[in-house]
């Protein structure tokens, strides 16, 4: 099970500079949804005028559903800059994998509670670290998509896009590069250094 | 000695390493590298190099500097959490070592303990920039340290015949902006990639010392295309290495080749760093072939 909380107002403002098209999952009913808090900052940016559409749905991490809903409002997401995605890690990986030349942001960190894990079996997944990395690495998780979850780049154990621990895995590094690439976010290669923080269990 | 002291000056860095072995008699790797290393630089020391577990490279460091060597400590992020980290700095600074390397390391599952924990807690970046906020008398906690901060020359390593060189291009900026001080590459065999990675590279200002790997045979060379992430040895040195089994045996084709790949790059980097594997009795030879 999981917890998503919103990350800072001053955050998510400052990676929605542009038009937006917001995306809430109210999916997995035993995940507490920071409901009240995304309605306020919903409210907030529909007054400044940047909101190209709202989706709110359930079980974006559902390929098939995603698919559909996003399809309906094609328009809408074109008229955006970005997709600003208030669920877990692994909604916000979905819709980045189904729009591969879209800026897609993540509005919440995810934190870990006991219990069973989301039910759609995915390539993608969340680590639930409480710390989400998506909006510095184009929506693709480096915990679980590096084998050593680096969180400030390529290692040199890339060879021919393959990571060197498993000859059947991409490189997430090389993943995240190519994505940043094409959604012009390499500038996200030149954040500050990156420490984890593995003291975010004990907040929840 | 600090290395940086030497760039800055614009000498041609050369260094080489040893790895520890896995017990703890260290005579063996003292004698070599008194013999075939007296005249380089200075000599890195790897850190349980390919996750095989050996003895640890701060104190081979030490023992080396008692034998009149200056070495240059390696530090991968595999094996231990940023308190262990920060913890053999200060170690390494008291017994007076200046120069470090800073790396993420090859996954434990490479090497000959599959089943360890990969720790991972910092990595090669922010190991850099622990290492600066060391120096400037904090740690990661932002605690104060007690007394004279330490100070070292950083370095850290690059991959220039990398198939994805413009993500390694990528970080390395942010090694330098952690605050490497001079950079060490993969071994390299193609002098054309490497001097179109350094005209890229040679916009961050640091020195770097083009890595070096005296080929041992086509059988070798052939392994680490296939295994060795940013690592490729070309159709026309294979052919070589195959032409006379002999004298490829013997170390003759590897050196020329070595010796040949340093030439073609010299003009565009700030030293070379080789890794004899083994061979350290073949580098007298290369360095005199190579003009060194």
């Amino acid at each position: 099970m999981l917890i998503t909380e919103l990350k800072s107002k001053e955050s998510i403002l400052s990676l929605v500079t542009g038009k937006v098209f917001i995306i809430n999952c109210h999916g997995c009913k035993e995940v507490r949804f920071p409901e009240a808090e995304a309605e306020e900052l919903e409210k907030e940016l529909l007054a400044s005028g940047k909101v190209t559409g709202v989706l709110t749905t359930d079980y974006i991490c559902n390929p098939e559903n995603l698919k559909l809903r996003l399809e309906r409002r094609k328009t809408m997401i074109a008229e955006a800059d970005a997709v600003l995605v208030l669920s877990c890690g692994v909604g916000v990986q979905s819709v980045a994998e189904f729009l591969p030349d879209k800026k897609v942001y993540a509005g919440c960190d995810t934190y870990r509670l006991p219990g069973f894990q989301g039910v759609t079996p995915l390539e993608v997944n969340c680590d639930q670290c409480g710390e989400c990395f998506l909006n510095l690495t184009g929506g693709i998780c480096p915990l679980t998509a590096c084998s050593k979850s680096l969180v400030n780049g390529q290692c040199g154990g890339s060879k021919n896009g393959k990571c060197e621990v498993d000859p059947n895995m991409e490189c997430g590094w090389e993943r995240i590069y190519r994505r940043l690439e094409a959604v012009g976010r390499l500038d996200a290669l030149k954040c500050p250094v990156q420490l984890r923080n593995y003291a975010t269990d004990k907040d929840v | 000695m600090k290395i940086s002291e030497l760039f800055d000056r614009g000498e041609f860095v050369v260094t080489a390493e040893v790895g520890p072995p896995k017990g703890f008699h260290l005579e063996g790797v003292i004698e070599e590298a008194k013999t075939y290393l007296s005249g380089i630089t200075a000599v890195n020391v790897t850190d349980n190099q390919s996750s095989v577990m050996r003895m640890g490279s701060l104190a081979t460091c030490k023992l080396l500097k008692d034998a009149g060597l200056t070495p240059i400590y390696q530090l991968t992020c595999r094996d231990r959490n940023r308190i262990a980290l920060e913890s053999d700095l200060l170690s390494a600074a008291a017994f007076g070592i200046e120069n470090i390397l800073c790396l993420t390391g090859d996954h434990t599952k490479l090497g000959d303990h599959p089943g360890a924990k990969p720790v991972f807690d910092l990595d090669s970046v922010s190991l850099l920039h622990t290492v600066r906020l060391l120096e400037s008398g904090k740690d990661l906690g932002g605690n104060d340290l007690v007394g004279e901060p330490p100070k070292f020359a950083a370095g850290a390593v690059v991959s220039p015949c990398s198939d994805s060189v413009d993500a390694q291009l990528a970080k390395m900026e942010r090694k330098v902006m952690a605050g490497a001080d001079y950079f060490q590459t993969q071994a390299v065999f193609e002098p054309d990639k490497f001097i179109e990675f350094m005209e890229k590279a040679k916009q961050f200002g640091k020195p770097v010392q083009l890595g070096v790997i005296i080929p041992k045979g086509a059988a070798m060379a052939r392994y680490m295309n296939n295994n060795v992430a940013g690592v490729h040895v070309p159709d026309d040195m294979l052919a070589e290495l195959a032409a006379d089994k002999e004298r490829a045996k013997a170390g003759i084709t590897g050196v020329e080749i070595a010796a040949r790949v340093i030439k073609a790059c010299r003009p565009y980097c700030q030293g070379v760093h080789i890794m004899a594997l083994g061979w350290e009795k073949h580098i007298p030879a290369l360095l005199e072939q190579a003009g060194i």
